[in-house]
């Protein structure tokens, strides 16, 4: 029988839920890494029970952790004890080493000047789609990193920040590379997401990047509205199916995209406010897209008070509220932008996290919903695994 | 020589207590940190920044009742911590609130 893994990263730690297929009765462990944020963790699509772990703290910076036990134990790569006791030597302590290619270069400040890139954290790891040992790190400020032995060293792929790089400006929630999505029919074609750059697409397998915002309109957050860069898109998302259709939660307006983002056209609709943060499609279904609204960028909660997410079937522009399960009223929590996820079960789950520590499921689609659980710290990343 | 990590530090290591290692000649701060990330490479990265080694700005050493956070990393260290009588204490900053 199938058995799903969700792995939640938040302020405090990490937690595995682990369900059968049924996913109505949930084991909870965790604290991983108590006391640390936990900005995401993601499982290997190739071997599941590799998963990598983005460990960090304002006082002792980052840490990568791996898993090859599906999330029993973990090690920074490179000083398991069998790797201390190495023929090479003492590993060099590198996994956690992300330094800027060549000349560090400037973005622009705060007060119009430029400013250094500076290392801060890594905000999201995408583990490849054919190689255990190969995963992008989405860093702050905004960079992409690549591993290919496991996480043991990394190495920037510059040629992001070539993208007009000295343009990008920090948001009040940092300068970062937040979404990173391969594409399984094409693995030179890689597509990231920058807050507050805009989104950004290579076909050459990291060298050279373009700019994909056109269509994007940002009156209230940039002087032209219609800039190539600069653009606070909160999330990305596609189906495996069909790569070239993207769909975007932007700082405000939802977007879709039929061209790998060539263009892209607003398919807010009848949604109740078209602020928000996460954004997914269904497992099965390509044109099923799900956003949880919040109010406003001056107010991060739902509307009313309303937990909704809300489901669009038809790629866009028609959403109908989902609710049974949520709660409806006096909530005034956020989800933020890494923190929903779909299981690939039929029907396909759907799990999502809030600032309030509680993390959401649903069996069917999102019909309905129910708390696996309540009290975690804030909930910063949800991901799931769906093991055999 | 002794040094006490702060708890995250000690997790990470997977040491338990203080941590012993034979003082570096000469003993200055910067041999001494060379010396705690040469038996623990996973701490390579949270004491001082990986490339710069500049301490990062929440941590903070003590030796001795005095704070040489500030002292650079060729300062050779008080004697009574050369030979165990005194901890080198490398400690996370208070972060107020």
């Amino acid at each position: 029988m199938s058995k799903i893994r969700v792995l939640v990263g938040t302020k405090k730690g990490a937690f595995v839920l682990s369900a059968d297929g049924k996913r109505k009765q949930w084991d909870v462990s965790g604290p991983h890494f108590a006391g640390w944020e936990i900005y995401h963790l993601k499982g290997s699509p190739v071997d599941t029970n590799r998963i990598y772990a983005s460990q960090s703290s304002g006082w002792f910076g980052q840490i990568i952790q791996r898993s090859d036990d599906g999330g029993k134990t973990w090690t920074p790569p490179g000083s398991s004890p069998e790797e201390l006791k190495s023929p090479d030597g003492f590993p060099k302590g590198e996994s956690n080493k992300f330094v800027y290619e060549g000349t560090v270069g400037t973005h622009k400040w705060y007060d119009g000047t430029q400013h250094p890139w500076e290392f801060k954290r890594v905000w999201h790891l995408e583990p490849s789609l054919t190689d255990p040992n190969t995963v992008y790190a989405g860093a702050e400020d905004a960079a992409i990193f690549k591993t290919v032995d496991g996480g043991k060293t990394w190495k920037e792929l510059p040629g992001l920040r070539g993208a007009k790089g000295n343009l990008w400006q920090p948001g009040a929630g940092g300068m970062a590379v937040h979404t990173i999505l391969l594409d399984k029919t094409n693995p030179n074609r890689i597509f990231v997401a920058i807050s507050a750059a805009g989104a950004f697409r290579t076909d050459d397998g990291g060298k050279t990047w373009k700019p994909i915002n056109k269509g994007l309109k940002s009156p209230y957050e940039l002087p032209d509205p219609d800039a190539e860069v600069g653009h606070c898109v909160h999330r990305i998302a596609l189906h495996p199916s069909r790569p070239d259709v993207l769909f975007m939660q932007k700082h405000w307006d939802v977007l879709r995209t039929d061209n790998a983002g060539d263009l892209w056209q607003d398919v807010g609709g009848n949604l109740p406010t078209d602020f928000g943060f996460p954004i997914d499609v269904h497992a099965h279904e390509p044109n099923t897209v799900y956003v949880v609204p919040i109010k406003s960028d001056s107010e991060h909660y739902p509307p009313d008070g309303k937990l909704r997410v809300f489901r669009s079937r038809s790629g866009g522009n028609d959403w109908e509220p989902l609710t049974k399960g949520l709660p409806q009223k006096d909530c005034y929590v956020n989800v933020l932008r890494d923190a929903m996820c779909v299981d690939s079960l039929e029907p396909c789950g759907i799990y999502f996290g809030t600032t309030g520590g509680q993390v959401y499921g649903s069996a069917d689609s999102g019909n309905t919903w129910e708390p696996i659980v309540r009290d975690l710290p804030p909930v910063y990343s949800v991901e799931v695994q769906t093991l055999s | 020589m002794r040094i006490v990590l702060p708890y995250h530090l000690r997790n990470l290591a997977r040491v338990e207590g203080e941590v012993e290692l034979d003082a570096p000649n000469p003993p200055t701060i910067g041999a001494v940190l060379d010396a705690l990330e040469a038996r623990y490479p996973v701490l390579r990265g949270t004491v001082r920044d990986h490339g710069t080694l500049k301490r990062r700005p929440f941590v903070r050493f003590f030796a001795c009742k005095e704070d040489l956070s500030l002292e650079p990393p060729d300062t050779v260290l008080p004697e009574a911590v050369v030979k165990g009588d005194e901890p080198f204490l490398i400690i996370g900053a208070m972060a107020g609130g």
